[in-house]
């Protein structure tokens, strides 16, 4: 069994982060009734013996002692993971595995990669090592973080060339929160661009998010919840935003919920390498079969079911209904129809009570509506874990590497040259030590390269369309003749 | 003789588990439907040639498991101990902590070189154990990175090392639609590697055998677990014991052998498929009666017009008129048309087995034209019954049986390979695009000479 690091960085990484440990704890503590330190647990919890000083006390097998995070927080504000280390995480956290300062990256990017990336790498590649020393076996540095700001943006990319070059066969999955257009941060779009380039040379998996899908699924289960008519058949523990009274009493602070999900689609995508299953996917298989080409790494994610009903029976419309939804728009962490565009490859990462005829009888049911490129018109990868997500019976996650992805970047890149027209704010970039124009233009073109990948992609897509059409007119066409009497 | 069984990747383990639990409860079954002189034989002989004896009398799988991550090793080692009816020996697996990601070149180029000594060395204490080998039997998946990549280098280590023994590959064919997305091209690159280094491949695709859990055993929720043991009750109709010769009471010795000599008459033609007849849930068993005519007809319509089982088989297909040649050479997008064969072995346990009656698979018009009926087709009988069908019949196969699946595969990786997708993927670790164009080549032409019949 293999093990990963969580790298949190910046603000919006350690509250996500904070919500994955969470998550995680709840999640094998439901599975693992007889407090035994296991291998399930292995791969992202360390079992230490509180009471050894110093570093040692690493137990390997045996009654659960202490659990400690396989993690590294990042940040160059003390506040995130000052709360963090006060709230009810705060013994799962190794204090030697910080790295915080006190002034912040001031939502600039070139402050977080280059003035902290430079004085911290030291501290970094230290506490990195620390980690995989502990580890059996390294498989994956999960890195999470946001684009729109400085220290998740920027620091959270320098970490990638260090994590390639010191540790080059362990895989970087990247979750990125990019923002939306509502974004309060002027300059996100510069941080975000720039942020691009490192992603697409140096991570081997990216998932975008996008706050705007977060906040409007929340919203939907909101209303769902506190309308009164469905809100008392919810099971409570059931939502994977955070708890149905929770949500009611609108108690948690605004982002919880929607870290919940960023946590799950985490947990998700790790369910199958540290739980059994009739058919496992491990971490590396992810990549193997998602990824045709080395820069078409993005993939667009949707988790389902977001709720359970309180109905015990699962009829299979109901387990149907599953498999639906997360090829719906509605279902989708960044803003993006997958139907409408072409499909590269599609995962179905499958939790719970599921057997292989019902993926089968859905993959049969959905695929006439979806759209593959031609040289991977059977492009599925398929997973069964028993273990479901608590509070379910079952759960999906879907990963697409589909070229609905584009929209996004066309339209960060769009922002980004309305910005950078009138250069507005580029000094605050340009007085930092390294940086200059090429910088801008350089990460500009990665990404137009990048966009340009997609729409070669999808201009054979036209073809299959106008196939279909051809097809379609030709048979309307012998449909009339027949009509005609005498024929 | 013994055979070793080399169970490989999570494919192979499961369906490893299912056999040895089949092949297990057979010879244990009380009702035999024969002497109980002759079902003390029969467990005997099977327990020869798959478990060794344990000093508290628990049996051991003559089996070696071998995964590069620990899960299902681990689960399938429990199931059997918690059976307490047999097991696998304690130090019989190799285990490693993290798999081959799905990548044939990960299993064939890093694992294989880095665990080929451990893994050859625990496969040569097994074989040890035994009195006699008769051969390896080896248990994969093509769609995989254990399985397959894992599995081509083994297999060609046993033909190094162990030439004088015989190889049966059983290999897993995926789901037309994906289980796995590079699983064409991890199927390409192991079917050409096995074809030059294993003696025969014995082929289950997972759709057919996902028909027969639905149509024939009436699962509603169909689970790995369901298709594993139809697949397990399959080969274990093929490789428990049966008479040496028509009318001999002794068990012969050399199953594997015998199976090569009979099925595998040239090299260019490996591949190898079961058909099963009947087959039920068996709660039905009770109920069905059948007559050796019947059951016999059945088989030989599936035979010839390639059906996977005994319901839906088209009755329109015949064989030529004989003396004249096929109709038009076999082309694989015509449908339906007549399968010819290689060679047959029609393999009948229960009662009254020795008066059935097997002409109908013995006329030339079926086989190919470079062989006699006389050579080309083969019957073993056994009174003792399969697990408690009084009657039972299979059929293994050498026949055009699978030049449709193998073309599909072929067609649809070479489809993405035109594109170069994946590619970097697998020359990342030193298989090359020559390695893919070899491989095309190869299986291009085992379409084309079983096509050609």
């Amino acid at each position: 069994m293999t093990q990963s690091v969580v790298i949190q960085v910046g603000q919006c990484g350690n509250q996500i982060g904070c919500c994955f440990w969470d998550l995680a704890l709840r999640e094998h503590a439901a599975v693992n009734q007889k407090g035994i330190y296991d291998e399930a647990l292995s791969s992202f919890f360390r079992n230490v013996d509180a009471r050894v000083v110093g570093d040692g006390g690493s137990i390997s097998k045996g009654k659960i002692s202490s659990l400690k995070a396989r993690a590294v927080l990042i940040d160059m504000e003390e506040g995130v993971v000052n709360e963090i280390l006060q709230g009810p995480l705060r013994d799962v956290f190794d204090s030697k595995q910080l790295i915080t300062n006190v002034s912040g990256s001031g939502n600039n990017w070139a402050v977080g990669h280059k003035v902290f990336g430079s004085a911290y790498q030291e501290q970094i590649l230290e506490k990195l090592r620390k980690s995989a020393e502990h580890c059996d076996c390294l498989q994956c540095f999960f890195i999470i973080h946001s684009m729109g700001g400085g220290t998740g943006s920027g620091l959270g990319t320098f970490l990638l060339k260090v994590l390639e070059d010191e540790f080059p066969e362990v895989y970087r999955f990247v979750t990125s929160v990019y923002p939306s257009s509502e974004d309060d941060v002027i300059t996100s779009p510069y941080n975000s661009i720039l942020a691009m380039k490192e992603l697409s040379e140096h991570a081997d998996c990216v998932l975008p998010i996008d706050n705007q899908s977060l906040f409007d699924i929340i919203s939907k289960i909101d209303l769902m919840v506190n309308s009164g008519k469905l809100g008392a058949a919810v099971k409570p523990r059931s939502l994977v935003t955070a708890s149905a009274e929770a949500l009611r009493k609108r108690h948690k602070k605004p982002f919880d919920a929607m870290n919940n999900i960023v946590a799950n689609v985490l947990l998700s995508l790790t369910s199958s390498a540290r739980f059994e299953g009739s058919l496992n996917m491990d971490l590396n298989e992810i990549s193997m079969n998602l990824v045709p080409f080395p820069q078409l790494h993005y993939l667009v994610s949707s988790l389902t079911p977001l709720y359970t009903l309180a109905d015990v029976n699962i009829p299979p419309r109901r387990l149907d209904q599953m498999f639906s939804d997360a090829f719906s728009k509605d279902h989708q962490l960044i803003r993006a129809n997958p139907r409408h565009s072409l499909y590269l490859a599609c995962a179905l990462m499958v939790r719970g009570d599921v057997q292989i005829s019902d993926l089968r009888r859905n993959i049969e049911r959905l695929k006439p509506s979806l759209q593959f490129v031609s040289w991977n018109q059977e492009g599925w990868k398929t997973s069964l874990c028993s273990v479901p997500p608590v509070g379910h019976s079952h759960s999906l996650l879907a990963l697409a590497n589909n070229t609905c992805v584009k929209p996004t970047f066309l339209e960060l890149r769009e922002r980004f040259t309305r910005l950078y027209k009138k250069k507005a704010h580029l000094h605050h970039y340009l007085q930092v030590d390294g940086m200059e124009e090429g910088c801008f233009t350089e990460a500009v073109s990665s990404l137009s390269a990048l966009i340009e990948e997609y729409d070669r992609l999808d201009a054979t897509k036209v073809f299959l369309q106008e196939d279909l059409a051809l097809a379609q007119r030709t048979e309307r066409k012998e449909a009339e003749t027949m009509k005609i009497p005498g024929r | 003789m013994s055979i070793v069984t080399v169970q490989l990747g999570q494919c192979g383990n499961q369906i490893g588990f299912e056999v040895f639990d089949a092949l297990f409860s057979d010879s244990h079954c009380s009702q035999g439907f024969c002497s109980k002189k002759e079902n003390e034989a029969y467990q005997a002989s099977c327990k020869e040639r798959f478990f060794s004896e344990e000093e508290n009398g628990v049996p051991i799988a003559r089996a070696v498991l071998v995964d590069m991550e620990p899960k299902v090793i681990n689960q399938t080692l429990s199931k059997a101990a918690q059976s307490g009816r047999w097991k696998y020996g304690q130090h019989s697996c190799f285990c490693q902590k993290q798999g081959s990601g799905n990548n044939w070149a990960y299993g064939y180029s890093v694992h294989g070189p880095r665990h080929q000594e451990s893994i050859m060395n625990l496969i040569q204490k097994e074989v040890e154990k035994c009195d006699s080998l008769s051969g390896f039997f080896i248990i994969m998946s093509m769609a995989g990175g254990t399985g397959s990549g894992l599995g081509a280098f083994i297999t060609q280590n046993l033909q190094d090392e162990f030439s004088n023994s015989l190889r049966m590959n059983q290999i897993i064919w995926p789901y037309g639609t994906g289980e796995v997305i590079v699983q064409n091209y991890n199927s390409i690159l192991t079917l050409s590697h096995l074809y030059r280094s294993s003696d025969a491949l014995l082929v289950h695709e997972n759709d057919a055998v996902h028909k027969i859990c639905a149509k024939l055993m009436n699962i509603k929720q169909i689970s790995f677990s369901d298709i594993n043991q139809v697949l397990a009750h399959q080969l274990g109709s093929v490789f428990q014991p049966t008479y040496s010769a028509e009318g001999s009471s002794h068990y012969r010795r050399n199953p594997l052998g015998d199976l090569m000599e009979n099925l595998v008459p040239h090299p260019e033609f490996k591949m190898l498929g079961i058909r099963n007849i009947p087959q039920m849930p068996e709660n039905s068993l009770a109920y069905s009666a059948f007559t050796w005519a019947g059951l016999l007809k059945h088989l030989r319509q599936m035979l010839i017009s390639n059906a996977k089982m005994e319901e839906g088989i088209n009755w329109q297909v015949r064989p030529p008129l004989s003396g004249l040649p096929p109709l038009g050479r076999a082309s694989v997008g015509a449908e339906p048309h007549f399968n010819t064969s290689i060679a047959n072995l029609v393999i009948l346990r229960g009662k009254e087995a020795h008066s059935a009656d097997l002409e109908g698979f013995k006329e030339p018009a079926l086989y190919t034209s470079w062989l006699k009926p006389v050579d080309a087709f083969s019957v073993w009988r056994t009174q003792r019954a399969f697990r408690r069908y009084e009657k039972s019949a299979a059929l293994v196969s050498n026949s055009q049986f699978l030049v449709k699946p193998l073309d599909t595969i072929v067609g649809r990786a070479w489809n993405m390979f035109a594109s170069k997708a994946y590619i970097h993927q697998y020359t990342k670790f030193g298989v090359e695009e020559e390695d893919f164009l070899d491989s095309f080549t190869l299986l291009e032409q085992i379409v084309a000479s079983y096509c050609n019949l």
